[in-house]
């Protein structure tokens, strides 16, 4: 034991890292993102747990959830499952119901988001104290795979336009790569009503509203290395709706 | 009330009364710029048209009357430009992806030797 404390510093310290997995037919890519968050947590020592929300997928997540369970153990992945698709706030304050770390990561759970970066998170985190910490795809070295000119495009308008109109002081409000202190998570989450790309953003509007600080690191969003990649007309339109209603009242 | 608004309340209103507080909730992003434009645009329709006789100089009238329009222009040309220039200094991380599917291989075995059917 003695060995194993010198190279894991991190051990000693009490602080817990909550991972939310909000899953729906993710079978293939489940045992994926678990295996990279059991890498990456297990290199650099941080205490953690992968809290995995499935909303009844038809595709058997769940089963394969299960048997992640028997492999890594119950103490590090614990299944948290729902009946039906019910949306992503709502999963969020599921598990946060059943998160025991003072901690919360949110990720997507379709390889986008790369665990390698939880430890930089952390990190800042520890840095400045933050209240949250966001991946963030604009700054820095971080950026994108696999997305064309057009994609491209969009994003970065609609990113344009978000800072002209919010002024938010973050660079990247639609991702969905972050850690929250547990208790600021809740007081957000309790706050927003929006759905989809809007719901993100509304978190960090009304985090900055309520003063809480917000740090940045850099990431690189790969994107969907199975299956379709989803930013059609109805996505941009309520899009727009979001962003308008987001500048009229708040 | 949350540790944080009572924070936020202090520092913004350090003997806050309950239509202070009123007013400031309600200043929205949409109240705020209403707010900047009327003030802009009230100093512009004061000084085109001479609404209060102060008989500014010519020059500053000629020079007051296009504003809002060459303003306009002027931002619609810097958000082509700013929005143009992110487009193409957007990372492609071609490493990112190269050593992710690397990773999904070796994850791939791993789980399989650990038991893992998929």
């Amino acid at each position: 034991m003695a060995s194993r404390k010198t190279s894991l510093p991190n051990r000693d310290s009490e602080d817990k890292y909550s991972i939310l997995l909000p899953t729906y037919n993710e079978r293939e890519n489940l045992p994926l993102i678990v295996w990279l968050l059991v890498k990456y947590f297990g290199e650099s020592g941080y205490n953690y747990e992968v809290i995995i929300i499935d909303d009844g997928s038809p595709d058997g997540t769940l089963g394969v959830a299960e048997q992640l369970q028997k492999i890594y153990g119950e103490d590090k992945i614990l299944l948290r499952p729902r009946a039906k698709k019910l949306g992503l706030g709502t999963a969020y304050i599921h598990g946060i119901k059943h998160a025991t770390g003072n901690f919360i990561i949110i990720m997507d759970a379709d390889l986008s988001h790369h665990p390698k970066f939880i430890p930089e998170f952390i990190e800042k985190q520890k840095e400045g104290d933050y209240d949250l910490v966001s991946g963030t795809r604009y700054k820095g070295n971080g950026g994108v795979y696999g997305w064309d000119l057009r994609r491209k495009l969009i994003s970065r308008g609609a990113n344009f336009l978000t800072q002209v109109l919010l002024r938010p002081g973050a660079s990247d409000l639609t991702g969905s790569f972050r850690l929250y202190k547990k208790e600021v998570l809740e007081s957000l989450v309790e706050r927003c009503v929006s759905k989809g790309y809007v719901f993100q953003m509304e978190m960090i509007v009304r985090a900055r509203q309520l003063n809480y600080s917000i740090g940045e690191v850099p990431i690189s969003f790969v994107d969907r290395v199975y299956g379709e990649s989803k930013l059609g007309g109805n996505e941009i339109v309520s899009f727009v709706k979001g962003l308008i209603t987001l500048f009229a009242t708040t | 009330m949350r540790r944080a608004e009572v924070a936020l309340e202090r520092r913004l209103f350090p003997s806050s009364s309950p239509e202070i507080l009123a007013a400031a909730l309600i200043m929205t992003k949409l109240v705020e710029w209403l707010f900047g434009v009327s003030v802009v645009g009230a100093a512009w329709a004061l000084v085109s048209f001479d609404l209060l006789d102060l008989s500014l100089p010519q020059t500053y009238r000629e020079v007051a009357w296009p504003m809002p329009l060459y303003l306009l222009v002027s931002f619609g040309c810097y958000s082509l430009a700013t929005v143009g220039y992110r487009v193409a200094t957007f990372n492609d991380c071609d490493e990112a992806a190269k050593e992710l599917q690397g990773q999904i291989k070796e994850a791939k075995e791993d789980l399989r030797k650990k038991g893992l059917k998929m």
